[in-house]
């Protein structure tokens, strides 16, 4: 099967510059299976070994800003309405109402249909892609589940990004993945892609969460990442959040290192986002060690590296007000959302 | 600020209640020693620790006394499943004193705290957990029904596991039924004394064992002492030999694990970013003084270029320092004699025309340290590809195809352990078959358990250490004499007529001696 109409996107340019322009499902199976294999105790021994890292005082307190910085403050749920969003908004905007010098998260994240909503409710703080103020993220492509027709998928994406999504956190076809078919898989994200086009000609931000949880092996997440790349993810992100397990520090680990051999191959920075199940400061540090012990700390900003989370935050500002005054609070000392 | 210029993370140092002076451990006692009192350092800063008693041939004979009084009227008369609960006992007070024990470790040996701390200690336990479960089982530690112990055993270890590897001797002496002296390197006795702290608190009877310090004349005082029944030395193959040839036909059972030059062989299929990392656990863990450190990098000719890029990418983040910071990755070099070694054998390795590279690493002023560092163009027939350095200094050579990496690999005079990574199991397999080492990993490196016998071929010296096998090194079979060992202890040596050992039992050790080598 040749994927015809992917030569000539723009977004599939990776994939032909490393494979060539005889782009196949068969010279990209080729490709997907010759890479590296994972050992996974000793993937899982080497996480185990970056979460020993003992990260204390000055440390502490800059891994506690960045984290806060590295947030996509997340609601995804089915009752979600304007005004949860509104409110996630405004903790968005000002985590800490108590410390000012609070950092602001990086994004919001919301269903598509949310998105206008999230937009207002930020007015002048939302960064549209900018370098200040707080980006507005949609999980698109039928997510969670990615059961959809590929124009289904599509028409999900150019609605999120016209209402004004900076980014777009689509989902990869985890059974076209499973049976094989890499090409479906490589196909749908470039189409995507394109459909992150606005009409200014500018972008939003791809975002492919490859769903590693139902990928169940660490060989499928080394060839899932490099597939999402090959096909022009800007970030490749481990989970919806809806099955279990979502981030994992190996899996994340795993990812890290896929970006880690892009950049090194292509001089290319590729951001990653473990998301769901990161709920303590201790366990975000951890990534945050892991980040930079494996392709450097220049990936400890935003664009490169996020969290997606909700519950993180309040953890993250209760030791951050711990660290600030010498005692614990409680959690009616920091705000739900 | 840098992120990973982490803010320091000490281990506090509070816990471990030291002595200003240590004396012998003998008959359950501290005592002075006769000898001249010498002082311990630390190797990260050279700072003194504590002064340490320095034990002479007339404390030697104290000690192997205790021993033989202490087998002879307790330990062989006590039932299994009595000696089994002191072990079980000792094992628990280990975790229990692990943060003192990890702090005394890395303060004395400058390797880093969270190798002394998750690595050493907790195998330590699991070592006494473990035997301590056979203590009451020795029928099936493969000798026939009631096996007997040995008697007194000496046991000189070394300073680059100093905890771990008293407990590899100890434990198993101990289920076997017999009694122990024990002397600790030089530079590393601390742990040591500490744990006799613990055999105090463990209510272990007075004289089982005794943990006496000093030099190499105190080590060969001991190894020879007469009223020895068996010789267990962990260290290096020059001192092994030495103790081989005096102890040769005085009827004392010897176990011997010596040197290594271990090849850890990558071949173009090993999973990559894991294979990297068992190398830097090969080579660098415990900077370098491991004897089954994989020091011989054998990488197929295809990977090799993209191995050596990865691999310094790697070691640039590697942390040396303090050791007792706990993100502490490289510690200090034992001592002053063995950086000098390494640097010795470092140069001697440009100067045979290899190409060395180290990590950019800021080095103490004070205190014995040694950069991570590896040597490309090595050939086979160079002093860094044959020698062990004992340090943190890998030597890189190639090959094209499994037969030449074999013949490599075992193109050595030792062969104590081996390493492959390989996403093939089949090849895994057939290599491991062919691998003249003791100890040969798959997709890992420098893994211990108890339950797994240790030691080596060729040089590596004989005999093993851990499992069934490290059991059967204390015991012999029960055959030879009527009655079990736990109902009648041999006398003692000392009044004994010159031969030693009766007849039928000279026959057995001759020929469990032949079986052995």
């Amino acid at each position: 099967m040749t994927i015809e109409q992917s030569v000539a996107l723009a977004p599939a340019a990776r994939a032909i510059q490393l494979i060539g322009t005889d782009l196949t499902e068969k010279s990209l199976k080729l490709h997907l299976d010759g890479l590296s294999g994972v050992d996974a105790v000793g993937l899982e021994a080497r996480a185990a070994g970056l979460a020993t890292r003992s990260i204390k005082t000055t440390s502490k307190a800059w891994a506690l800003d960045t984290i806060i910085r590295l947030i996509d403050l997340t609601t995804l749920e089915g009752a979600d309405t304007p005004g949860k969003v509104q409110s996630l908004v405004a903790k968005a905007m000002n985590p800490d109402p108590s410390d000012p010098t609070t950092p602001r998260v990086a994004a919001v994240c919301v269903y598509g249909d949310m998105v206008a909503d999230a937009v207002a409710a930020l007015g002048s703080a939302h960064a549209a892609g900018g370098p200040t103020g707080i980006n507005v993220a949609a999980v698109a492509t039928a997510f969670p589940s990615g059961r959809a027709s590929l124009a289904v998928k599509l028409a999900d994406t150019r609605d999120a990004v016209a209402a004004g999504a900076d980014e777009i956190d689509m989902v990869i076809d985890r059974g076209a993945f499973l049976s094989g078919r890499y090409g479906v898989v490589f196909e749908q994200i470039v189409a995507v892609k394109e459909a992150c086009r606005r009409d200014d000609g500018s972008m939003a931000h791809l975002k492919v969460i490859l769903e590693t949880g139902e990928l169940n092996t660490y060989d499928n997440v080394r060839k899932a990442s490099w597939l999402a790349i090959l096909a022009g993810a800007d970030f490749i992100k481990t989970s919806t959040g809806k099955v279990q397990p979502a981030a994992t520090l190996p899996v994340t680990l795993l990812m890290l290192q896929v970006v880690n051999d892009w950049n090194r191959l292509t001089g290319e920075k590729i951001g990653v986002k473990p998301a769901g199940g990161i709920r303590s400061s201790k366990d975000a540090i951890r990534y945050l060690v892991t980040v930079a012990e494996t392709v450097g700390e220049e990936w400890l900003h935003p664009h490169l590296f996020r969290f997606g989370a909700s519950s993180l935050l309040n953890d993250v500002l209760l030791q951050r007000q711990k660290l600030k005054t010498g005692h614990y609070s409680g959690p009616d000392y920091v705000t739900i959302d | 600020m840098s992120f990973l210029e982490y803010a320091p993370a000490p281990e506090s140092k509070s816990i471990l209640h030291l002595k200003k002076d240590y004396g012998l451990f003998i008959d359950g006692d501290f005592r002075d020693g006769h000898g001249t009192p010498f002082t311990t350092i630390s190797p990260a800063d050279e700072s003194p620790i504590a002064r340490i008693a320095n034990a002479n041939t007339a404390d030697v004979d104290t000690a192997v006394a205790a021993a033989r009084r202490a087998y002879d009227k307790t330990w062989s008369r006590m039932s299994g499943a009595d000696r089994g609960k002191y072990l079980f006992r000792i094992a628990r007070l280990v975790q229990e004193r692990s943060r003192e024990l990890a702090v005394a470790e890395s303060l004395d040996n400058g390797k880093p705290i969270k190798e002394s701390r998750d690595v050493d200690v907790p195998l330590v336990a699991a070592w006494f957990f473990y035997y301590a479960g056979w203590a009451d089982k020795l029928d099936h530690a493969g000798l026939g029904p009631s096996p007997r112990a040995l008697g007194v055993a000496a046991q000189v270890i070394p300073w680059n596991f100093p905890l771990l590897m008293l407990a590899w001797k100890i434990a198993p002496a101990l289920a076997a039924g017999n009694t122990v002296v024990l002397k600790p390197a030089e530079t590393t006795p601390l742990s040591a004394l500490v744990f006799a702290e613990i055999l105090q608190q463990a209510d272990l009877p007075a004289g089982v064992v005794n943990i006496i310090t000093g030099a190499g004349d105190t080590g060969s005082a001991l190894v020879n002492h007469p009223d020895v029944d068996k010789v267990a030395f962990t260290g290096s193959t020059a001192v092994g030999r030495a103790i081989a040839r005096s102890t040769a036909g005085t009827g004392k059972k010897i176990t011997l694990e010596l040197g290594g030059k271990a090849a850890n062989i990558v071949f173009d299929d090993a999973p990559m970013d894991q294979a990297i990392e068992g190398i830097v656990n090969g080579i660098f863990f415990n900077q370098g003084h491991v004897c089954c450190a994989g020091s011989r990098l054998l990488v197929q000719e295809n990977i090799h270029d993209e191995v050596i890029d990865r691999l310094k990418q790697r070691l640039s983040t590697l942390r040396m320092g303090d050791p007792l910071d706990k993100n502490t990755d490289i510690g200090a070099i034992n001592s002053k004699a063995q950086l000098e070694r390494i640097r010795a054998l470092s140069e001697v390795g440009e100067q045979e025309g290899a190409t060395r590279w180290s990590a950019d690493c800021e080095i103490p002023a004070k205190g014995f340290w040694f950069a991570p560092t590896i040597f490309t163009n090595v050939e086979t027939s160079h002093r860094i590809a044959r020698e062990e350095i004992f340090g943190p200094v890998l030597s890189v050579l190639t090959f094209r195809t499994p037969a030449e990496a074999i013949a490599k690999a075992n193109n050595t005079p030792y062969g104590l352990s081996a390493g492959i990574w390989s996403d093939k199991g089949s090849r895994i397999l057939g290599v491991a078959d062919r691998l003249k080492a003791g100890v040969v990993w798959a997709n890992t490196f420098n893994r211990f358990d108890p339950a797994s016998p240790f030691g080596g071929y060729k040089e590596s010296g004989y005999g093993r250490e851990g499992g069934r096998h490290g059991l059967g090194a204390y015991l012999q079979s029960g055959w030879s004499d009527a009655l079990p060992a736990s109902r009648s202890p041999r006398p003692s040596r000392a009044i004994r007529p010159s031969t030693k050992a009766k007849p039928a039992e000279k026959a057995v050790r001759a020929a469990s001696k032949g079986a052995a080598s």
